[in-house]
């Protein structure tokens, strides 16, 4: 379907399709396989002045909204999610600095972020904080000039690739979620380490690794904002960057049904193609029509938000639900269309089934969404 | 340094066809893109530029539609293009090619390299950048698969060859045509291809460059196309018995009629 894109936006689309259909397909077999962060196609991302689209002009980025990464994040995802994670990591991790830093914060780290330079992560998430955010245990405490940072972050994205991590850490654990901060910590800083990398079921090419600060002291103008406003940050991060996973599931979609459906042409049983089965026509049909529908509602999200800085949570979730269920069914559908190629690891289906698991758990699980969405609801109808 | 680089539109060789009443090639409905090694030689142009500073130039002789691939060639780095199009440039074989290059090379700027691919992939003669820097009097080297270094307007290279590589240096100004395994082309970067797209264009024709009439297009080419045909396979095999020396002896008695 014809979205109507700017000259610009189209030319945004057709970079990233070429570094996918080039690049990334590719390699994207080899990378899964061997659990390979993908560096130098990252390079390639930043050199074609994607990694900074969403980053402002006076920053060194192009100066996009959320719906320009959306458009990019659409064709890597149809490439490798993993890939497109790593991306949408960097911007998950620069998101609060933009979104509350200082501007000499802004100015000292987006530059990098625009060029590649540096990749950033984000870092909420602990063994006792996941979906309940208020049971973080990370502590920062004021000494002299300098923060104090003690606990232990999990299952970080980009997590020893990255340069720069926006870390939330609880500054006045009596204040509850008002008593939570967020920071700026770099790779190099004095009591920070990654833990070694998780092996996942899928997004195997992305990195994931524990984050332990232990009396790890960073400058006292790392503080994010100011103190106790590291939850409404988060919040605010969250809601900006889901339409960027929601679109990843369209992408993975696409590529899954362009998969099946280009197989079902040429599979031939009982003498005639696949594809001229009702029963594959009609599972073709209910995977184009979710992936069409999750798009249309993705580009509208990812607009409505960026015209409505105040008002993004119910649409920002409502897209990302959506279009990752649709991403899990439709990856487990083109894998039936397959059939026991679909199954096997020669094949591209199997990866994708397997990386679009996560895009139900990551960036709030979709039972949080629905639980945002409820609430939105509750408050609407008063 | 101040680079040019010469470019070619070519037909994609992925949709090559021959017109089976002509045996020419069948140029309508084919995509045109970018000659594979120009794309090469702009991209060691570009990280020339950003090693060692300067402008990198585009120039393409052509038909007014090859601006495309001197768009693409800005959204992939180039600073500047020029367009040599002429009604009187068509027919033009490498002798009046590299003539009217030349006239137009003189014309755009001072330049202490030119950059071309090794040859291109619809022609296939790779004579156009050595006949270049013949007329432009200035010394190259064909093939070049690594650029080592510049010292003192001495830019050091290897150079390709069957069975491996030459280490050569060559004096600036001077010329190069590339193999693909110099570089991996990037991808157009969104600011590059914002750029191409309000560039514009310097057009050159036969009178801008001040070219004699005889020495451009049809009438300027020492070589004409009789016919183009795809060459049907008649040789004959044999398979050649005996000893080494026997078979040495066999071979050469085959061979003796045509010496």
């Amino acid at each position: 379907m014809d979205y109507f894109l700017t000259e610009e936006q189209q030319m945004i689309v057709d970079i990233a399709r070429q570094i996918t259909d080039e690049t990334i397909i590719p390699q994207r077999a080899e990378l899964d396989e061997k659990e390979e962060f993908a560096t130098e196609i990252l390079n390639d991302i930043a050199q074609a002045d994607l990694l900074g689209l969403y980053i402002p002009e006076e920053y060194g980025g192009f100066g996009g909204g959320g719906f320009e990464i959306v458009l990019a994040l659409e064709q890597f995802g149809r490439g490798c999610v993993a890939i497109a994670t790593s991306f949408a990591a960097s911007a998950l991790g620069a998101y609060p600095i933009l979104l509350s830093g200082s501007e000499e914060m802004k100015q000292k780290y987006m530059p990098d972020v625009a060029t590649g330079k540096r990749k950033a992560a984000f870092a909420l998430t602990e063994a006792n904080a996941g979906s309940d955010a208020s049971g973080i245990q990370t502590t920062a405490v004021l000494d002299g000039d300098e923060w104090v940072l003690n606990g232990t972050k999990q299952w970080i994205t980009n997590a020893g690739e990255a340069q720069i991590y926006s870390v939330v850490a609880i500054t006045d654990k009596s204040k509850g979620a008002r008593g939570a901060s967020m920071f700026v910590v770099e790779d190099t800083d004095p009591g920070f380490s990654c833990g070694p990398k998780e092996k996942k079921m899928g997004i195997r090419a992305s990195s994931t690794c524990e984050l332990i600060f232990k009396d790890c002291r960073i400058p006292k103008d790392r503080l994010i904002g100011r103190q106790g406003m590291g939850f409404i940050t988060v919040m605010k991060t969250l809601d900006l960057s889901r339409p960027g996973i929601a679109i990843l599931g369209v992408g993975l979609g696409q590529a899954a049904l362009d998969e099946a459906a280009t197989y079902a042409k040429q599979r031939v049983q009982f003498g005639k193609p696949i594809i001229s089965f009702q029963a594959i026509q009609h599972m073709l049909a209910d995977m184009a029509i979710q992936i069409e529908a999750s798009r249309a509602l993705v580009y509208a999200a990812a607009k409505h938000i960026a015209a409505h800085p105040k008002d993004m949570s119910k649409a920002s979730s409502m897209c990302k639900v959506f279009a990752t269920d649709m991403a899990m069914k439709v990856t487990t559908d083109a894998v039936q269309v397959m059939g026991g190629y679909g199954y096997m690891r020669e094949y591209p289906v199997e990866k994708m089934m397997r990386d679009a698991k996560i895009l139900q758990i990551y960036e709030g699980t979709n039972q949080i969404q629905r639980n945002v969405i409820g609430q939105e609801l509750n408050k609407e109808y008063t | 340094m101040n680079i040019i680089v010469c470019i070619k539109q070519v037909p994609d060789a992925k949709d090559v066809r021959l017109d089976p009443k002509t045996n020419t090639m069948a140029r309508e409905g084919v995509e045109s893109i970018m000659n594979p090694f120009d794309r090469h030689a702009l991209e060691e142009a570009v990280r020339l530029k950003e090693q060692h500073g300067g402008t990198v130039t585009v120039v393409s002789m052509g038909p007014p539609q090859a601006e495309a691939v001197l768009r693409d060639a800005v959204a992939c780095g180039a600073d500047e293009a020029v367009l040599v199009s002429d009604r009187a440039f068509a027919g033009a074989d490498t002798w009046a090619t590299t003539y009217t290059l030349g006239k137009a090379i003189e014309k755009v700027a001072p330049f202490d390299l030119i950059l071309c691919g090794k040859q291109a992939i619809d022609g296939d003669t790779a004579q156009v950048g050595p006949g270049l820097a013949k007329r432009l009097n200035i010394p190259y080297v064909s093939y070049a698969r690594k650029i080592t270094g510049l010292v003192n307007g001495v830019l050091s290279l290897q150079r390709l060859m069957d069975d491996g590589y030459d280490e050569v240096e060559i004096p600036l100004p001077g010329l190069l045509t590339v193999v693909k395994e110099i570089n991996e082309p990037r991808v157009p970067s969104l600011k590059g291809k914002m750029k191409a797209k309000k560039l514009s264009i310097k057009k050159f024709t036969a009178t801008d460059i001040g070219a004699d009439a005889d020495s451009i297009g049809l009438p300027g080419s020492t070589t004409q196309v009789v016919k183009v045909f795809a060459p049907v396979f008649k040789g004959e095999r044999a398979m050649l018995e005996g000893t080494v020396d026997e078979q040495v002896e066999q071979l050469l008695n085959k061979l003796e009629p045509y010496l």
